[in-house]
């Protein structure tokens, strides 16, 4: 069997087993026994998820194997390295921590996460002379490792304010932490809407004008926004509704564009569904099961995450990445709107740790801090990558 | 200067929050720290006296105070991260594509965002982070740095090294964690201390009064790690100076030989070959991937000689002699004397000369009647050929394009299209016929003339870009950056944790503790501590209130 297979297989396998091992997690609410002595339900859940973390692990080495460089090179590959190494930053939290609800949360957010992956090009590419160095997987995984190990303070921030904002009265904070749910309602609504137009092989493709060149670009999605200017080949197939606005930059901005607006679409499609099931918000639903964790413990989680993963982070992304940027172009600092992101979560984390020297910066602000944090970290990959141009957008 | 006795006996420097020796809250200072209506103690600094919050008399002391606020430091890093937002709203001038219609930056950003694009240069937002407000901005953060660190590393190192086991009651009931017991045996107290020392505590005694202490180092973190910053900001001072920095961008033709800018004529680089090549398309691993994506380049290489020149008569021709010939890859910079090469750009098939024939127009067999060559680079204006013709290079577009008013005109300097207004002279004629010589273009304007030029043969080139720099400020900025990993490891991976123990004569016990950080550990260690013991476990007296119940 050759090693691509196995590599596929066992990323595969990896997303079953943290699916179960979620379940498993949610098995441990009902568990009546105290922190200190662990049921056998989270015992279960912590082998599948190191099981799972292992399986992963086979896949980054056999893809490695395949492709003969380390598979951190594009967006598919960088998305599914970041939800394993927020998996590991999870299973190095838990040894010390024990609480088994952090599983609950930070796995189904790892799993959102690797599906996203899963809708970029999966095909083993070669690398262009930029990225042939030995940087590549050094700096690019310490990145990685440092934004997961921020992403558990997300995890836990997110989790804090589900269990201390008041679901009972109206008010702003409420209305904000659902809309921070709604948002990975969106992500998994990318995931269906993708892979439904994926399976009947949808595609239009547009003739469109960037600056003095003709490019062709292929819509797998039904174009609600068509490119700019762009003008519609493909036959017998929906025209778009209207234009993308010229000012979206990058390449491809229409078909991006357009991802978005059926993302958002299919997202809020769930999200209603949802609600309409349940019948009550969502961050409401989810409240009760954290009924007998520490608001105390999740404060302390949030901050010393975040405090282990800036240093990691620091080293990764900024140290690293200038240290072979001066290797790669002869300036360790361009202002590339990738560096200038990375430069901005920096300074974001840096502000939150001077914040948490004062008191009044405990519990809520710092978890909305912590969820602010880790969405500068996903605008600098997703926004940053699609939408502003710069050396970064591999995708 | 006023000092402050307490009944400890301790003298504490003016402006002491609680007592460097027993941990006694001072009183009229307490609202220093805010502590006044607080059932807990602030111990951020351990009551040290600043001096940002002792003086505020003169300027000097406004200033100091001003800048030794966390508060002012974190605004500052809030709008240094709201500039660099802005920053990448759209790119910056160093950025404009390539192949936009119009790089002047002028005309770009109102053409490509309109008004909120103009708005964008005309506040200069094109250039932000080599703007002097952003400068000011990064400067204003290291004053701040300088003086945060200086305002209390000096009080807490003092404070520190005069802490004695024996705290005043109130200093231990007003600490986070806090236990009283009744009564605790000799044989308690004696696991207790052995348990501490396994778990690596350090402890001092004195007079039954415990101080158990471990991690301290851990609270210079935050000060090593702005010295880091702060070598990183003068590095970026020294980088500012010719001295530490230089870069310039040379494009080098293969087979000639340039000097080197910079280096007043010191060296010279040749140009061997620049050689592109692309990833191998039956490549079975990456087929899918190339015939989705197209081609895809996997090495961008210039084989160079580098030579040094020496001059043993001034002003005379340089002897050159090679020092270094190497291939110069990305990734794999040349470095030679502290100069560094990096292969930046490329240009394939620029032509280098073209070879033309003059034949009769009605001649099918184009036999040709005399030839000359053209060196695109530097054209000679005239050619006196053998057979008598004569041929005058009229107009030269190396590369040619037809502009708005339908005129012929160069886009570039250089020779990628070029493009020819020849005027022949036929043998002993007087008056010239005129010939239009392009790439696929070959026009008689008068449609009468006798004799046709035809392009014979050419030679092509390609032409590497390469920066050429030093970076002197390099190790400084290394430096910095290993000082500031260190300090901000030190600070975070580790925490600084006390543990006072006071047993009366009667045998009770009052136990307290604090950290910098993670509580969760120092319970933990807590409970291993006392464990097998009668002393009680201590209370946490600041856990967040339980909004929902």
């Amino acid at each position: 069997m050759d090693l691509l297979n196995i590599s596929s297989t066992a990323l595969y396998a990896a997303f079953v087993l943290y699916l179960i091992a979620t379940f498993f997690f949610g098995a441990t609410i009902r568990d009546k026994r105290t922190d200190n002595k662990k049921g056998i339900s989270a015992k279960i859940a912590m082998t599948l998820t190191v099981l799972g973390f292992l399986a992963q692990l086979v896949y980054f080495i056999t893809r490695w194997m395949a492709s003969g460089h380390a598979p951190v090179s594009n967006m598919f590959e960088f998305l599914t390295f970041l939800g394993m190494a927020l998996v590991l930053a999870f299973i190095i939290i838990y040894s010390y921590y024990k609480l088994s609800f952090l599983g609950l949360f930070a796995l189904p957010i790892a799993m959102i996460i690797i599906a996203y992956a899963s809708m970029f090009p999966t095909e083993l590419a070669p690398l262009v002379p930029s990225l042939q160095s030995h940087w590549l997987y050094i700096h690019v995984t310490t990145v990685a490792l440092g934004q997961g190990i921020l992403g558990i303070s997300f995890v836990v921030g997110l989790m804090y304010l589900i269990k201390q904002i008041d679901q009972t009265v109206k008010s702003k904070q409420r209305s904000w932490l659902e809309f921070v749910l709604y948002l990975l309602f969106v992500l998994i609504g990318f995931v269906v809407i993708t892979t439904t137009f994926n399976a009947v092989n949808y595609n239009a493709s547009f003739e469109y004008q960037s600056g003095t060149e003709t490019l062709v670009t292929e819509y797998h999605l039904p174009a609600i926004a068509g490119p700019n200017q762009g003008t519609l080949i493909t036959e017998d197939i929906m025209e778009p509704w209207f234009e993308t606005p010229s000012w979206f930059q990058g390449g491809d901005a229409g078909r991006k564009f357009n991802t978005v607006i059926w993302s958002l679409i299919a997202g809020s499609v769930i999200y209603l569904i949802t609600r309409l099931i349940l019948r009550k918000r969502i961050g409401a639903v989810i409240q009760p099961l954290l009924k007998n964790v520490k608001a105390d413990l999740l404060d302390e989680i949030e901050y010393r995450s975040v405090a282990i993963g800036f240093p990691v982070f620091t080293l990764g992304g900024l140290i690293f990445a200038s240290i072979w940027a001066e290797i790669a172009w002869g300036r360790f600092w361009g202002w590339d709107p990738k560096e200038v992101w990375a430069l901005i979560t920096w300074f974001f984390y840096a502000a939150y740790l001077h914040l948490r020297l004062s008191r009044g910066w405990h519990g809520e602000k710092s978890a909305w801090l912590a969820v602010i944090g880790f969405g500068i970290i996903m605008f600098n990959l997703i926004v940053v990558n699609l939408v502003l141009a710069g050396l970064h957008s591999y995708a | 200067m006023k000092e402050i006795k307490c009944e400890c006996g301790h003298v504490n420097p003016l402006g002491t929050v609680l007592c460097e020796s027993c941990g006694k809250p001072i009183e009229g200072n307490q609202h220093i720290d805010g502590n006044d209506d607080e059932k807990l103690l602030n111990m951020r600094y351990d009551g040290t006296a600043r001096r940002s919050k002792t003086y505020n008399k003169s300027w000097i002391d406004r200033v100091w105070s001003f800048f030794s606020s966390v508060k002012v430091g974190i605004w500052l890093i809030v709008l240094a991260l709201v500039a660099s937002m802005i920053g990448t709203i759209f790119p910056q001038e160093m950025y404009i594509p390539a192949n936009a219609p119009n790089r002047d930056p002028a005309v770009f950003y109102e053409e490509q965002y309109g008004i909120p694009g103009l708005i964008y240069f005309q506040l200069g937002f094109h250039n932000l982070y080599s703007s002097w407000w952003f400068m000011v901005l990064i400067a204003l953060i290291g004053i701040s740095l300088v003086i945060c660190s200086l305002d209390r590393f000096v009080p807490l190192f003092k404070a520190l090294r005069n802490q004695k086991p024996k705290k005043h009651k109130s200093f231990l009931s007003r600490q986070r964690l806090f236990s009283e017991t009744d009564f605790v045996t000799d044989h308690d107290m004696e696991t207790v201390k052995k348990q501490l020392r396994k778990r690596r505590y350090k402890i001092t005694e004195e007079n039954g009064h415990i101080l158990a202490e471990k991690g301290r180092f851990s609270r210079w973190g935050p000060y090593v790690n702005h010295i880091g910053l702060i070598i990183i900001l003068l590095a970026a001072i020294l980088r500012s100076t010719p001295l530490f920095y230089m870069n310039e961008y040379v494009w080098v033709r293969e087979g000639d030989i340039e000097v080197l800018p910079e280096t007043n004529g010191e060296y010279y680089i040749e140009n061997k070959d620049f050689i592109l090549e692309t990833h191998d398309e039956n490549d079975e691993r990456f087929r899918e991937a190339i015939t989705q994506e197209g081609v895809v380049a996997s090495n961008f290489q210039t084989d160079v000689i580098v030579y040094k020149a020496n001059r043993p008569i001034p002003g005379a021709e340089p002897e050159l002699e090679p020092i270094a010939e190497d291939s110069i890859r990305m990734n794999q910079p040349l470095e030679f004397d502290g100069y560094e090469l990096y292969q930046s750009g490329y240009q394939l098939n620029e032509f280098s000369n073209m070879t033309f024939k003059i034949h009769e127009t009605t001649d099918s067999d184009e036999e040709a009647l005399a030839s000359f060559t053209v060196d695109l680079r530097n054209p000679e204006s005239e050619f006196e050929l053998e057979s008598g013709f004569r041929v005058v290079l009229d107009q030269y577009y190396p590369d040619y394009y037809l502009d708005d008013d339908g005129e012929p005109a160069s886009e570039t300097n250089f020779p990628r299209n070029p493009a020819f207004v020849f005027l022949v002279y036929p043998p002993n004629s007087e008056s010239a016929e005129v010939s239009f010589l392009g790439i696929g273009r070959n026009i008689d304007a008068t449609g009468e003339n006798e004799y046709k030029i035809g392009i014979q043969d050419f030679e092509m080139h390609d032409v590497s870009g390469l920066t050429f720099k030093y970076d002197r400020s390099l190790p400084f900025f290394g430096i910095g950056a290993a000082i500031f990993m260190i300090g901000v490891i030190q600070g975070m991976y580790w925490q600084h944790r006390r543990l006072w123990i006071q047993r009366k004569k009667d045998g009770s016990l009052l136990m307290a503790a604090h950290t910098n950080k993670n509580w969760f550990g120092l319970k933990k260690d807590i409970e291993i501590v006392i464990e097998n013991t009668n002393v009680n476990m201590v209370t946490d007296q600041q856990e967040l209130e339980e909004k929902v119940e």
